[in-house]
């Protein structure tokens, strides 16, 4: 068996949690550091970080450029979180018919709408479409070529 | 109260929560090598269209774009499992994983008004977090949930969720309803034997007496008709229940958390596994492997993986399946976690009988088969008549030298960053 018909889905625990930098950062005079701030064996874990409820996260890759205004540009990694209920000014991903997209959901006069971060395309009303929240971005990964 | 999670059309749901244009569209997956028909969604299974059809008969429909058939994509519905499992985990006190889509959760202490608020909250949560549909059952014991189970699906009026209270009337109305044929582990030639003493629904069976059925059958149907009535009587892992999926697991004498151990404890269940697949003539297309951690430890990390390895084709062959749950268990082990359980599912069962010869079979490897089967039944006839355990198998290793078709396999949306969905702006 070729080692790629090998899976493993679950959401591991990370190996590659970073180390936790000793040398802590202190905002103003505010008294001696703790001695806690820098006990040994800490690390950081992005996933801890960015993934707040693991069953519930999926990862989507974005295409187009509508969405810059917000800071979402073609080719950035989502991580939407289906637990989180959707409520105006989220960026939602939704299925609008039968295609994955990633808007702005706002109330517009008390009437939803998908909007986009660019005034060259006008805010989709909701309710006039076939169109299911399918989840709510938590945030936008994005890498610089270096 | 025991409570039956059951995936609706689990495998076509997994495809169409990343394809929503799949939605009321009849969909089937096919098996990667032989190319029959696996899982169908409701509007295929409407059509006609039954399980195992081979896919080049319906290759005119497909032309005709009337129906989707997809190739089988494990390692996504082995994830969308796990994260299903996880939501369970979360919201139930405990929970049992039957099959790769159908789990077992504990429902104590609930009063029986709470107990349909909160099945209803765990079908919403499941569907919510994974995108999966999902029917709860609930009632007093296993055999009753599966029951309330197919109510929940088959019943439009339960909107997906049925809690079954012993000594109800809705009870003895479903019961007099199902045929006995319906009732977990109650098979053909039981309905037949059953129906010549007028026993011929799930009631009749209930008001039968337990002792004498004992008498004429066995201990077995005397603990589905206590199992009817309201006791529970029936473990995960009973060893007499005929199953359309064979699943293996134990918890361990002690929390470990050595790989050898592990390995070993995997190791026997799939050999175990492989063994109950040769008895009821079966072959399996996947493995699952998966381990818990004591979750009721607060002070332990936890860590409760699980893994779907394909098998190059459908087999029973012990060495095939211990290899593929040794990789699966490799994959998932990580050290420092303490693990409480381990299991191996066998995934997708056909019947041996019936398996087509694949396009790539030659002379050599029917030949090589045959040599397979007396080999496997040269061991099964040892352990049986010497005792379980007598031969077995270290770790071999076997390479498949064939490549399996899947050219109709969707990406693996949620494990691979180069096959992610992708959302428009």
């Amino acid at each position: 068996m070729r080692p790629s018909e090998i899976f493993h889905p679950h959401p591991a625990p990370t190996y590659h949690a970073l180390p936790h930098p000793l040398a802590t950062i202190r905002a103003g005079i505010s008294g001696f550091p703790s001695p806690a701030e820098d006990y040994v064996g800490r690390t950081l874990d992005l996933n801890e970080r960015l993934v707040k409820r693991p069953s519930a996260t999926f990862f989507m890759t974005v295409t187009g450029d509508s969405m810059e205004g917000f800071g979402i540009q073609d080719g950035d990694t989502l991580v939407v979180d289906r637990s989180v209920d959707a409520r105006p000014g989220h960026i939602v991903v939704a299925l609008v018919d039968g295609e994955i997209i990633v808007k702005r959901y706002e109330l517009l006069g008390r009437r939803p709408y998908l909007c986009s971060g660019n005034d060259r395309y006008a805010p989709i009303p909701i309710s006039d479409l076939d169109c299911q929240l399918w989840g709510v971005v938590r945030s936008v990964i994005h890498e610089y070529p270096v | 109260m025991i409570g039956l999670v059951d995936c609706n059309n689990f495998y076509v749901s997994c495809e169409r929560v990343f394809q929503p244009r799949l939605e009321g569209v009849p969909v089937g997956v096919m098996s990667n090598n032989d190319g029959c028909v696996i899982a169908r969604s409701n509007e295929l299974k409407q059509m006609g269209v039954e399980m195992g059809t081979p896919a080049f008969e319906l290759q005119n429909l497909v032309n005709q774009g009337r129906i989707r058939l997809l190739s089988s994509n494990y390692e996504l519905y082995g994830d969308m499992s796990a994260r299903v499992r996880e939501v369970l985990e979360e919201f139930s006190a405990g929970v049992e994983p039957y099959s790769i889509d159908e789990m077992f959760i504990r429902a104590d202490g609930f009063k029986p008004e709470q107990l349909l608020t909160h099945a209803r909250e765990i079908h919403r949560k499941v569907r919510q977090y994974t995108g999966i549909p999902v029917s709860v059952g609930v009632a007093p014991s296993r055999t009753l949930a599966k029951l309330a189970n197919r109510a929940a699906k088959k019943v439009p009026m339960f909107r997906g969720v049925c809690v079954l209270t012993p000594d109800d009337d809705a009870t003895r109305h479903l019961l007099e309803g199902t045929q006995l044929g319906d009732v977990w582990g109650v098979g053909r030639r039981l309905v037949e034997r059953l129906a010549i003493m007028g026993i011929r629904t799930a009631w009749d069976l209930a008001q039968a007496d337990p002792k004498a059925i004992r008498r004429r059958f066995s201990v077995t149907l005397e603990r589905t008709v206590r199992e009817l009535q309201g006791t529970p009587c029936i473990e995960l892992n009973d060893a007499d229940r005929p199953r359309d999926r064979i699943m293996t697991s134990r918890s361990f004498g002690r929390l470990t958390s050595d790989q050898g151990e592990l390995q070993e404890a995997i190791r026997q269940h799939a050999q175990r596994g492989a063994e109950k697949l040769r008895q009821q003539d079966s072959h399996a297309r996947a493995v699952l492997i998966f381990l818990k951690t004591n979750r009721h430890r607060l002070d332990l990390a936890q860590y409760s993986p699980s893994a779907v390895v394909e098998l190059p084709e459908p087999t029973d062959d012990s060495r095939l399946i211990l290899t593929a749950a040794r990789q699966g268990l490799e994959t998932v082990y990580r050290r420092g976690y303490r693990f409480m359980k381990g299991g191996v599912m066998l995934l997708d069962l056909v019947d041996a009988n019936r398996q087509k010869l694949s396009l790539l079979d030659t002379p050599e490897r029917a030949d090589q088969r045959d040599r397979d089967h007396k080999l496997m039944t040269a061991l099964d006839e040892l352990n049986q008549r010497m005792g379980s355990g007598t031969v077995r198998l270290g770790m071999p290793s076997k390479n498949a030298a064939w490549h399996l078709r899947c050219t109709h396999r969707t990406p693996c949306w949620t494990t691979r960053w180069n096959e992610l969905p992708k959302a428009r702006t």
